[in-house]
């Protein structure tokens, strides 16, 4: 059933495509961060012009699966702009594009829990409004919420696989190849399966150990649902 | 040829058909999963504790495609071969189940402590504490993260694609295969019709979020 030996040969094959899928998870991360930046900025913008189609986009993005907008970026915007991406390239910007509706999410958390006198001490110490974003709210909204960004970074590792709908070759698409050869199925998928368990486990291991360090729970009311809490109790 | 957009509709609605199946049995499953591992999660046996938290870590820790790749083309050789839609159900019941258990463990413990003391005190036997105490509170905390898993369920099952299930996305790339100069429309088609699907959800989770919190503080 289990051969030690075929599960030994595909190993290198395999560990060389999960470097494509790290480095499609770790670009997308910076598009979503970057992105989410952006959408959660224009969400809180005072003009309507810039703030309503910023909600209606995240909201279209939000409730629309990753595939389908992956396979719409990579089959159609030849068609529609003109512009052919490699798969690489849709690939991270249709999970960035995705993801960064999430991460606006996170950072909103993030900045509505900076007090409401840091906002009102820059206005007073007559900032201007980059200088209170950059010098003020950021440095105060970003680091309590690093392990939620963690979290999202472990997620958009495991959602790579989709990515594979475009023919980028990343672990999942190695497999399928090594199967199409030679028809032995079991240990393929198997080892892909244990493959990402091996790093995103241990990984949320990690940033469960970060979120007690930082002691998310009482910086940040909006996230302390999400922690789970490791308290047990006898019903 | 299709002369307008409209042509596509029928090819759509078989589609959406399976979706919604994969949908609603997916849902279901989840729905049940979540709530035996989430009190699993619970008990004061360490075995059933461990064994429901290796299940969650292993669904949690790799990904849904994965999954139902390993279910649907892995498992004939361990001699179970599914139906499609059986492996698509199985997937994604099991995926949302462990992150579901989560939301259910999370909320019960949510629940402050002086109702249990409380439950005790009156002398209920532990099902009546649960179900007529515990229950009722941690519901009220489970729906809107359960509200969220739902559309995400309803997104991932576009992944069903893979296993050649006719839904949505599947119906979307034949018509696109035969049709390439339509390719555009074919799949922003495809995505209203998600956005529709998983709005709609939406909008009956936040109904019923607002009956159950009726008259609650």
């Amino acid at each position: 059933m289990w051969d030690w030996n075929y599960a030994a040969e595909i190993l290198p094959e395999l560990l060389s495509a999960l470097k494509m899928t790290i480095l499609a998870t770790f670009c997308g991360f910076g598009v979503a961060c970057v992105g989410g930046l952006v959408f959660a900025a224009a969400v809180r913008s005072r003009w309507k012009l810039v703030c309503l189609p910023a909600k209606g986009i995240l909201a279209f993005i939000r409730n629309t699966p990753l595939l389908v907008q992956v396979l719409f970026l990579y089959y159609s915007l030849p068609q529609l702009a003109g512009i052919s991406l490699s798969a690489f390239m849709v690939g991270i910007i249709g999970l960035g594009l995705h993801y960064s509706t999430y991460l606006s999410e996170v950072y909103r958390s993030g900045i509505e829990a900076v007090p409401k006198g840091q906002w009102e001490a820059a206005t007073a110490l007559n900032f201007p409004r980059w200088m209170t974003w950059w010098r003020v709210i950021l440095p105060q909204a970003l680091p309590p919420i690093i392990p939620i960004m963690g979290n999202y970074l472990i997620v958009m590792f495991k959602e790579t696989p989709i990515l594979s709908a475009i023919t980028l070759v990343e672990l999942l698409l190695t497999a399928k190849n090594i199967v199409s050869q030679s028809y032995r199925v079991f240990e393929p998928y198997t080892m892909v399966g244990l493959l990402f368990l091996l790093i995103s486990y241990p990984a949320s291991l990690l940033i469960q150990r970060l979120e007690k360090r930082m002691n998310l729970q009482e910086r940040l009311p909006a996230a302390a649902g999400q922690t789970v809490k490791k308290k047990e109790v006898s019903p | 040829m299709p002369t307008s957009w409209t042509d596509f509709l029928p090819a759509f609605w078989d589609g959406l058909e399976v979706t919604l199946k994969v949908t609603a049995w997916g849902a279901v499953l989840a729905l049940v999963v979540s709530f035996v591992s989430g009190l699993c999660r619970l008990s004061k046996l360490w075995i059933v504790r461990t064994v429901t938290g290796v299940y969650v870590e292993i669904f949690r820790g790799t990904s849904l495609l994965i999954q139902l790749f390993w279910l649907y083309f892995a498992l004939p050789i361990l001699g179970l071969e599914l139906p499609k839609l059986t492996a698509a159900v199985l997937a994604v019941g099991l995926n949302f189940g462990a992150y579901g258990s989560e939301i259910v463990r999370s909320s019960i413990l949510a629940v402050p402590k002086g109702q249990w003391e409380a439950a005790i005190a009156l002398n209920l036997t532990p099902y009546q504490r649960l179900v007529r105490v515990i229950f009722p509170q941690a519901f009220v905390r489970m729906l809107p993260p359960f509200g969220n898993q739902m559309i995400e369920l309803v997104k991932s099952t576009s992944l069903v694609y893979f296993i050649t299930m006719a839904d949505l996305t599947y119906q979307a790339m034949i018509l696109r295969n035969n049709y390439i100069s339509w390719t555009w429309e074919i799949l922003t088609l495809l995505l209203v019709f998600y956005f529709v699907i998983s709005a709609g959800i939406a909008l009956l989770v936040r109904l019923l979020e607002r009956k159950m919190t009726a008259g609650r503080v």
